[in-house]
């Protein structure tokens, strides 16, 4: 299975009677490709993502501007086909801990969307959350499977939504700031997990970061954004070799260190 | 774990219950008012009233009453009653069934009002939905529940006649039922139209005493299924491909019904306390009717016993209350 | 704070006067009572019993009908409001000053005191208050003044909660600091300080409250605790229509709808107050 082509192309988002929150924003991720968003905080990032998946907040709507992902366009679908056309989308986000329902086991947060969206029997998915739970090097799956998500801690949370991500070979995944919230040492191998299962799984990946570090390890280019409008777009090496926008000069000269591009994975 | 938590709380329910017995018989006993003197006929003499006064145990000192007391009510006696010349733990256990009927009824109707209302105004969002939810919970709360049974009584009772407005059940019917638990054990029997029969005379007392815990459980969900749907995890279930409906029903609710059942429960004993007012209103044979006339007729012994029977059952409301916690939150029933 | 800028900006808040109104039509009822009435509240017509509503305004005629011994309802209902008022004005003042005086005390003071009339209102609203009023009447005795003491002992925990959490928050202001470093002395930042900011907040629920010691005072007439049941109280009068609501439902109809009036009167007054007095929301 190998990723495919998402094209935004002058996306505007508004709140409903009030501030417009992106402004004609377009972006091009490649298949197969890890495509960078960056900005300050309040940018307009997660709007973004949010809008390519489909959970824009209630009085916030799309104004204008197409996103064509797979070959189908998703700007104006009703509720129950944009639903369907999401199935080859998924998302790691932010929080780990808020991300995982409190009041329910993993396994069931992990089989109930291959059920949904693979047609798999419980003990078909069940299996395979098992597999994705390996992949993602945990230890003692069938025990984490059973288990609540307060008995985890914030790094095999994050493994569990990972895995989950995977599970059902979507062709693109976002991940909004999925090392954020977690400590340093646990961020490096996050941060590789999802580099190998994004190149084992030819997934592409729209990697939502205010960190430019993290953009230089994994990228392959790179949108940066502000204030809701696309200010500089180019592949990640030509961009640190020379930033062009007096915004994107600013935002490198506020990260006290970054490495060169490629730095996990050379 | 979970025997020993309820063996816990019954335990430490002892000592609050034996508090509320000793604090009520004194109050009851220093006030001024003579409850004797009401069943006198205008004119009787010295001797009757010194013997109606032995009867009942007025003459002694009230140490001596309070032992007296509590050792018949050990014993499950807590007297006779001066009104009704009848013993009080009977009339209790005959008044009981139909209030505790009228309350799981009106709970129920609580529950599932408030919550189809909080879940229906979450599903509509920011829209016309969400406000009209809000203008109809706002309303029903400024509106006091003496208010509502009075209005119910006009509106559905007598304007346009579609339930009784009085009594638990058509007196011109025999039942042939062995318990007082007649909404179940009727249902049970499978003599259904004995169930209708009462079902229609509790679902005006039953909607007026459950609309201010309604509003109130619709009101306070409501806010923390917004906060819930905000979640990261309620996001993510709709990216999985899930419906509005599905997160909201089946992801949401049950983490908001934890703060729900904190911020409410209290609301649930004043349930339970508006009986006495809406028995009144509804002539509805319970232990809240009866209660009233009690105080009415200053009858001591089943004021003392009235008394006790309310907070056992203020006791047993939080007791379950604190169980379902453990139940909602998994983060309780492990820990 | 009560300049006459905000009283003429009250003015032009509908709640406010929509409110204002309701309550001034009551008072003026409750005052020319003698005069507004058709008939003596107490005057049986034993030739009219159960008589309906009759708008043709003439000498005899029964504008809102009669009841079971044939009293004029519409008579009753105006004085009625007598009742009403005085329990209002006097429960809702006297619970006032005792749960502001108390939530005062909590929130300035704070260490014990603060923990025990914290601990106390806890304990005090987890009662249910309408079975709590009945027996505390039921304890007290019967009667106009009994109802009042009533309102008092279950209600003070409504302003005690919220004027100790105002008063905490004032205190934390700079004005109060201000006050500390140009030397007064506490009980002079209190109530030269403090109390003038938590009134127009007590002034509100004062409002509010008065509507439920209406409610309450109707309660106990209803259930036949409070005044007796000759006097006109619309509670006395609830009572009387539920028995022959089926023969004559205008005389509980009319005193609901009173009832009703007033208590939405007082809410819609107690809103209205509330946003005019909160600079936020102004
Ligand atoms: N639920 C919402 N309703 C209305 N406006 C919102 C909502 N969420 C975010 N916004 C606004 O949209 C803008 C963009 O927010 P967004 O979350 O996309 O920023 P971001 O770039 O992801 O920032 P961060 O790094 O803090 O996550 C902000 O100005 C924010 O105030
Ligand atoms: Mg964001």
């Amino acid at each position: 299975m190998s990723g495919a082509a998402l094209d935004i192309t002058n996306l505007s988002v508004a709140i409903r009677r009030g501030p417009t929150l992106l402004h004609g924003v377009s972006l091009h991720v490649a298949p197969g490709e890890v495509h960078g968003l960056v900005g300050m905080s309040g940018a307009g990032k997660s709007m973004v993502g949010r809008c390519l998946l489909g959970i824009l907040p209630a009085r916030v709507g799309i104004t204008g501007g197409s996103i064509r992902f797979a070959g189908q366009e998703l700007v104006g679908l009703n509720e129950r086909d944009r639903r369907r056309a999401g199935a080859q989308l998924a998302l790691i986000p932010q929080d780990p801990l808020s991300a995982l329902n409190p009041s329910r086991r993993i396994v069931s947060q992990m089989t109930d969307v291959m059920r949904l969206r693979l047609g798999l029997t419980q003990s078909e998915a069940t299996a395979r959350a098992l597999a994705m739970l390996h992949e993602v090097h945990i230890r003692d799956p069938e025990g984490v499977l059973h288990r609540y998500p307060h008995e985890l801690s914030g790094g095999m949370r994050q493994r569990v939504l990972i895995a989950t991500a995977f599970a059902c070979e979507p062709k693109l995944i976002v991940a909004d700031e999925p090392t954020t919230a977690l400590d340093v040492t646990v961020q490096k191998q996050i941060l590789r997990l999802i580099r190998d299962l994004q190149r084992s799984h030819q997934t592409s990946l729209l990697f939502v970061t205010h960190d430019l570090g993290v953009v230089a390890k994994i990228c392959n280019s790179v949108t940066v954004l502000n204030a809701g409008r696309v200010v500089e777009q180019a592949p990640v090496a030509e961009m640190f070799a020379a930033p062009k926008d007096p915004y994107t000069q600013a935002l490198f000269a506020a990260t006290p260190r970054y490495d060169q591009p490629g730095g996990v994975v050379a | 774990m979970i025997f020993r938590r309820i063996l816990l709380r019954l335990l430490q329910a002892i000592p609050t219950l034996a508090g509320v017995a000793i604090l009520v018989f004194v109050l009851v006993r220093v006030v001024p008012g003579d409850p004797v003197a009401m069943m006198i006929p205008p004119g009787a003499d010295a001797d009757v009233v010194a013997r109606l006064y032995a009867q009942y145990g007025l003459d002694k000192p009230i140490l001596t009453q309070f032992g007296l007391w509590a050792a018949a009510a050990a014993h499950g006696d807590f007297g006779m009653s001066i009104s009704l010349r009848q013993g009080v733990t009977g009339l209790i256990f005959s008044r009981l069934p139909a209030t505790l009927e009228l309350v799981a009824f009106a709970a129920t109707v609580a529950v599932v009002l408030g919550g189809a209302l909080a879940v229906f105004g979450i599903r509509h969002a920011g829209r016309f939905g969400e406000g009209a939810v809000d203008a109809v919970t706002g309303f029903v709360l400024s509106v006091p529940d003496f208010l509502w049974g009075l209005a119910f009584i006009v509106a559905f009772g007598v304007l346009v006649p579609l339930f009784p407005i009085s009594g638990r059940n058509d007196p011109s019917q025999a039942l042939g039922l062995a318990s007082d638990f007649i909404l179940t054990e009727s249902f049970f029997r499978l003599r259904w139209g004995v169930t209708a029969d009462i079902l229609a005379h509790m679902t005006m007392p039953a909607i007026a005493l459950a609309l201010p815990l309604g509003a109130m459980i619709a009101r306070v969900l409501k806010s923390s299924l917004a906060e819930q749907m905000a979640q990261d995890y309620a996001l993510l279930s709709r990216v999985k491909g899930f419906s509005r409906w599905h997160v909201i029903v089946a992801e949401a609710l049950r983490n908001a019904a934890i703060p729900t059942v904190s911020l409410t429960g209290v609301q649930l004993t004043f349930l339970v306390g508006g009986t006495v007012l809406i028995e009144k209103i509804f002539s509805y044979p319970g232990i809240g009717s009866l209660a009233i006339d009690a105080v009415v007729n200053r009858d001591l012994p089943l004021i003392q016993g009235l008394i006790l029977t309310f907070a056992v059952l203020f006791i047993l409301i939080n007791l379950l209350l604190d169980l379902s916690y453990a139940m909602l939150d998994p983060r309780l029933r492990h820990a | 704070m009560t300049t006459p800028g905000t009283l003429r900006h009250a003015l032009t808040n509908w709640r406010v006067v929509t409110g204002g109104v309701l309550l001034l039509v009551l008072l003026v009822a409750a005052v020319f009572a003698a005069a507004l009435s058709p008939y003596d509240p107490l005057d049986q017509d034993l030739a009219a019993q159960l008589a309906p509503p009759d708008w043709h305004f003439g000498r005899d005629a029964h504008a809102l009908g009669t009841d079971s011994l044939g009293r004029d309802v519409l008579s009753r209902l105006i004085y009625g409001s007598r009742v009403a008022l005085t329990v209002a004005f006097v429960a809702g003042i006297l619970t006032a000053v005792a749960g502001t005086l108390l939530g005062l005390a909590a929130g300035f003071f704070g260490g014990w005191i603060d923990a025990l009339i914290s601990r106390a209102v806890d304990i005090w609203s987890s009662f249910p208050p309408v079975l709590l009023s009945i027996i505390l009447v039921a304890l007290i005795g019967t009667g106009l003044w009994s109802v009042v003491a009533a309102i008092v002992l279950i209600d003070w925990t409504r302003f005690c909660r919220v004027i100790r959490a105002e008063t905490l928050k004032q205190r934390r202001l700079d004005y109060v600091d201000a006050a500390v470093v140009a030397g007064l002395r506490p009980r002079a930042i209190l109530w030269r300080e403090i109390v003038p900011n938590v009134l127009p907040l007590a002034l509100v629920l004062l409002t509010l409250e008065m509507g439920l010691a209406v409610v309450i005072e109707a309660i106990l007439s209803f259930v036949g605790l409070s005044i007796s049941s000759d006097a006109p109280s619309w509670g006395g009068m609830i009572a009387e229509g539920r028995e022959v609501v089926h023969q004559a439902p205008w005389v509980l109809i009319g005193a609901m709808l009173v009832l009703l009036a007033t208590v939405l009167g007082f809410n819609v007054l107690g809103d209205g107050l509330k946003q005019e007095l909160d600079p936020v929301l102004r």
